[in-house]
Parts: C-alpha cells; structure tokens; sequence
C-alpha cells in the first residue's frame, strides 16, 4: 500500500470550473481507484420546487443547467402533461422539438471545443465555440435569450417562430452543417487526435449497463437507447433520424457520437421546419388534478427524469429531479481504472459534465454596436502583426 | 399483459399494478421483495434504473424505483413502503452500482436505512456542518429560511 497515492483534481476542477471532487488513487502512473465526492454546489431544487407553484416550476428547474436549460423545463412540462393526460398543441410541440434540437447542437459543439481544449488543440475550441455563436443568436432571436429561453409551458410553448425567422434559423443550421463536417473530418481524421484518444478510458457495455448511463455516454458504448426514439414526446414520432451507437466506449467514440448527432440534430430541425402544423402554440390547462407523472426527455448528456406527485393543490408534494450527468459521473470510476493519470483527466470530461455559460460583451457607442467578431478578429490579426515586428 | 408485468407478477402475486397509461405501469410490492423484483426487471428483462424518488407520506416512507424499458419505451415504477418507525430496505447497491449514489442520497435526506450498502456515507449534505439528523425532504422538517435569521 505504501506505494498508494492520491492525486486530486478539485474540489475546484481546474479545466472545467466546477465543483467536483475527483480523487485519484495511484500506484505510479496508474490510476487503481478513484473517489468521487460531489455536492459542493448543492442548491436543493428538489426542496425549493414543493413551495413554488406549478406555474413557476418550469422557471426554477430552467436553471439548474445553464447549457441544457430547455430540458430540464421540457421534461418538467412532460410530467405535468402526463399527470394531466393532456398533448400539447401540435404547433407548440413543433417549436418545443426545435429548440430542444437547437440546444443539442449548441451544446455539443461546446464540448467538441472543450475536448479539443482538454488535449491542448486550442484551436478546435476556438473555432467550435465561434460555430456555435450562430446558434446562440438563433436562440436570442427566437425566444430572446442565449441560454435560458423559457420556451416551455404545460399544453405547448411560449412563443412562436415566426415565418419571417425561419430564412435566419436555416442559414445559421447551414453554417452549423458545414462547420460541423469540418470538424467532424478535422477530429476524426486527425492522427495525433486519434492517437490521443482512442482505446482511453473504455467503458465496456456491461459496466454503462450496470451504471444505467445514458445518452452519448451510453451509445458510445454500443447501448442503443434514445428517449427521443423509445418513448417519443413532442413532434419525435413524426420525424425521422438515426442514432449513432458506437460499440468501442473509448473517449474517441464518445466524440464521434456527438458530431454525428449534431449533424442529426440539424436534419431533425428542418424536417420540423418544413412541416410546422398551423394553429395555436398551446392549449389551456385550467389546473393540475391530483396523481403522479413522469417527463423524460434526452438533453444533449443523456435522459433528464422528472418525477411529480401532485395532490391536487396548486404545488407539488413532491418532485424528484435526474439530471444525466447524475449517472453518467458515478460510471468514471470504472472508466478510469487502469488508465494513466494524463487520461484520467480527459476520461472525467468525456462524459461531458455539465458547466454554465452566460457572459458576454458587446461595446455599444451612440446605440450602435461598435465592435463586430469581425472587428475583434482584425484587432486580433492587428495585435499579432505588431508583436511579430517587435520579434527580433 | 406485458411480458415483464406477467413475469412480475407470476414471481410476485402480491404484486398490484397500476396503469396510469401504457407507458406508464406503477407496481407495488411488499419491502421483502424488492431485491427479487429488482433483480428480475434489470437483469432478466434488461431494464434501466432511472433513478428512484423517495417521498414522505401518512403512510410511511414511500420509495419508487422507475425502471425503464427502452425497447418499448415502457417505465415500471416499483412502489414499496418502509414505515417511519423502522424506515428500512434492502440495498441494491452491491449488485446494480446504478443504485450506488441514490441509495447514499435517500439515506441522508430522507432518512432511509439501506442495511448492505457497502459504503453509505452523505453524498450531497457538508461533510462537516450538517445535523444528521434532520432529513430535508421529510414533512417534519422545519422549512424556514435559516441564513435570514443568523
């Protein structure tokens, strides 16, 4: 035992700003066990959520994520509406599914950049992050925010999409399509990438079984589940896609997954485009009689499960809360096992756990917006020119 | 019937099923025989633990345990009661991991003894300034905002 070491990552993770505690066990550099301890940022929704009225609720459980914060909302509602034996309106299901696919491709690429970060190929994460911009501002136009868009209501939607937006949301879909390809054939044919990841941190298929892990994680690891496709909620039944389910369970198929989802995502989209129902985004929903229902919906990280149990009031008695990465974490502890510590971090990421992204700027002089990413990208070539002349 | 709600039931005849609609099958069964029935839906029927949801009732200590059948996009949700005077159940955590963390958590919010959990420390609660016990998520629990009165 006296060659056992720990090796800690947290309780602030250095790469992926988050509490979460990850204790590795090492003999040399191996990695023979690893601790997981979690909870630092405990917030107690499960709690606060019995208090609020069910109008409020899809508000509070939007922020428990600030990358997927549509699910979390979606499957609330989906609860609701299962207890209430009530569809939502078909136009509202079509704009439910849209935002939902909307989130995936911005949430996906966010963690193609984050990876490339993780192996030090900065460039992938620049890149993936301005990609995913376009979707950003798809978002801010159709429901007025980048990240928590309050689209979710029981019986259908907030808001519309609004014909006139539909020409923006395809151009941004195509140079998500097009960039999306090109970091698909930049990561996937990339020979130091592939030497990086492949064969790190497998997780076979019986331990994802046996940890019940979900999306990305699972499919990559050759389970072939979906809740968009097995349980089908929102315009999903209507639609056609595939599942991209890889047998290897290393990181490498894990990035593969989501790129080729991403793409998926975006056909997902238009089909919705092309086929909206007319009609009114929501129907009423006087009030929520007493019984119990499940919402689940697959978030970009894999199944997000609520559960309500309502009494008949105007609150719930209680709400029980799945976030993905709740299963998904719990599984590391095998997948890091007999790996090198270098692995190890990039095995914690790859399940893609969660992280919030909110600010931004934007340099406005006289109401006009002074500065463009154009801008900031010739300042930027500018900024580099004169530090080469300075260059002896 | 479903194939894995005539298996239940046939291994469990005090098995009561509830159907809330087809997808959704609510079964209850006596504490004794959780292990049997959980063993049953996951390993002989492949099923998935989504997770479980432990909720105080009049009646005791109500613990759900949604399993999910992908292939047909069924959840069966087994209901079992633990009285609040002796709030036990058997854990699952040595044989199923999935069960591992909300095992931990039920334990330490609710209050609920899983006798054979190999490690059933708090998960989310301060290692170092928590009463252990008060259980947030049971009715007792007095709800008042204690950072206003420091």
């Amino acid at each position: 035992m006296s060659d056992r070491h720990v090796v800690p990552i947290g309780p602030y993770h250095p790469l992926q700003e988050e509490p979460e505690f990850f204790k590795l066990i090492v003999e040399g550099e191996t990695v023979v066990d690893l601790e997981i301890n979690l909870g630092y940022n405990h917030r107690g929704h499960e709690f606060i959520s019995p208090e609020l009225t069910y109008d409020q609720i899809p508000f509070l459980v939007e922020r428990i994520c600030g990358i997927c914060s549509n699910s979390h909302p979606l499957a609330c509602v989906l609860a609701l509406e299962d207890i209430c034996g009530v569809k939502p309106a078909p136009r509202g299901a079509y704009v439910r599914t849209i935002i939902h696919e909307l989130e995936r491709i911005h949430s996906h690429l966010l963690w193609v950049g984050l990876a490339g970060h993780f192996i030090g190929y900065n460039t992938v994460w620049m890149w993936a992050w301005r990609y995913r911009e376009h979707i950003l501002e798809v978002f801010e136009m159709i429901t007025g925010n980048r990240n928590h868009y309050a689209a979710n209501k029981v019986g259908g939607a907030r808001r519309d999409i609004l014909p006139e937006q539909i020409p923006q949301i395809l151009a941004a879909l195509g140079v998500a399509e097009k960039k999306t390809l090109l970091l698909t054939k930049a990561v996937l044919d990339d020979p130091v990438i592939r030497a990086r990841l492949e064969r790190v941190g497998v997780l076979t298929r019986e331990q994802a079984v046996a940890y019940s892990v979900v999306g990305p994680t699972a499919r990559a690891s050759g389970v072939d589940i979906d809740v968009r496709r097995d349980d089908p909620h929102d315009a999903y039944a209507d639609l056609k896609w595939n599942v991209p389910v890889l047998p290897e369970g290393d990181v490498f198929a894990k990035a593969k997954v989501r790129l080729l989802e991403t793409l998926e995502s975006i056909s997902i989209i238009r089909q919705c485009l092309g086929r909206m129902p007319e009609g009114p985004i929501q129907v009423r929903v006087e009030e929520i009689p007493a019984g119990e229902g499940i919402g689940r919906t697959e978030a970009p990280r894999g199944e997000v499960f609520h559960y309500l149990r309502s009494d008949g009031s105007n609150r719930p008695l209680r709400h029980k809360i799945r976030a993905p990465s709740y299963m998904n974490i719990a599984s590391n502890v095998v997948a890091v096992r007999g790996g090198s510590i270098a692995d190890a971090a990039l095995t914690l990421a790859a399940v893609d756990p969660c992280y919030c992204c909110t600010e931004r700027l934007a340099a406005f002089e006289d109401g006009k917006l002074k500065l463009t990413g154009r801008d900031l990208l010739r300042l930027s070539w500018a900024k580099t020119e004169r530090l080469r002349e300075r260059m002896p | 019937m479903r194939d894995a709600e005539a298996g239940l039931k046939s291994l469990i005849p005090e098995a009561e099923v509830f159907e809330h609609n087809p997808k959704r099958l609510h079964i209850s069964i006596p504490r004794e025989r959780l292990t049997e029935a959980a063993k049953y839906l996951h390993r002989e029927r492949g099923m998935r633990l989504a997770t479980c949801t432990g909720i105080d009732t009049r009646a005791g200590l109500e613990v759900l345990y949604h399993f999910s059948e992908d292939k047909t996009g069924t959840m069966y949700t087994l209901r079992v009661l633990a009285p609040k005077d002796d709030p036990r159940l058997e854990s699952q955590a040595s044989w199923f991991p999935a069960t591992d963390w909300i095992e931990r958590e039920m334990h330490e919010l609710l209050g609920i003894d899983f006798p054979g959990h190999p490690n059933l420390v708090p998960l989310l609660t301060s290692d170092t300034d928590w009463d252990r016990e008060k259980y947030p998520l049971r009715r007792d629990y007095e709800r008042r905002n204690e950072a206003h009165e420091r």
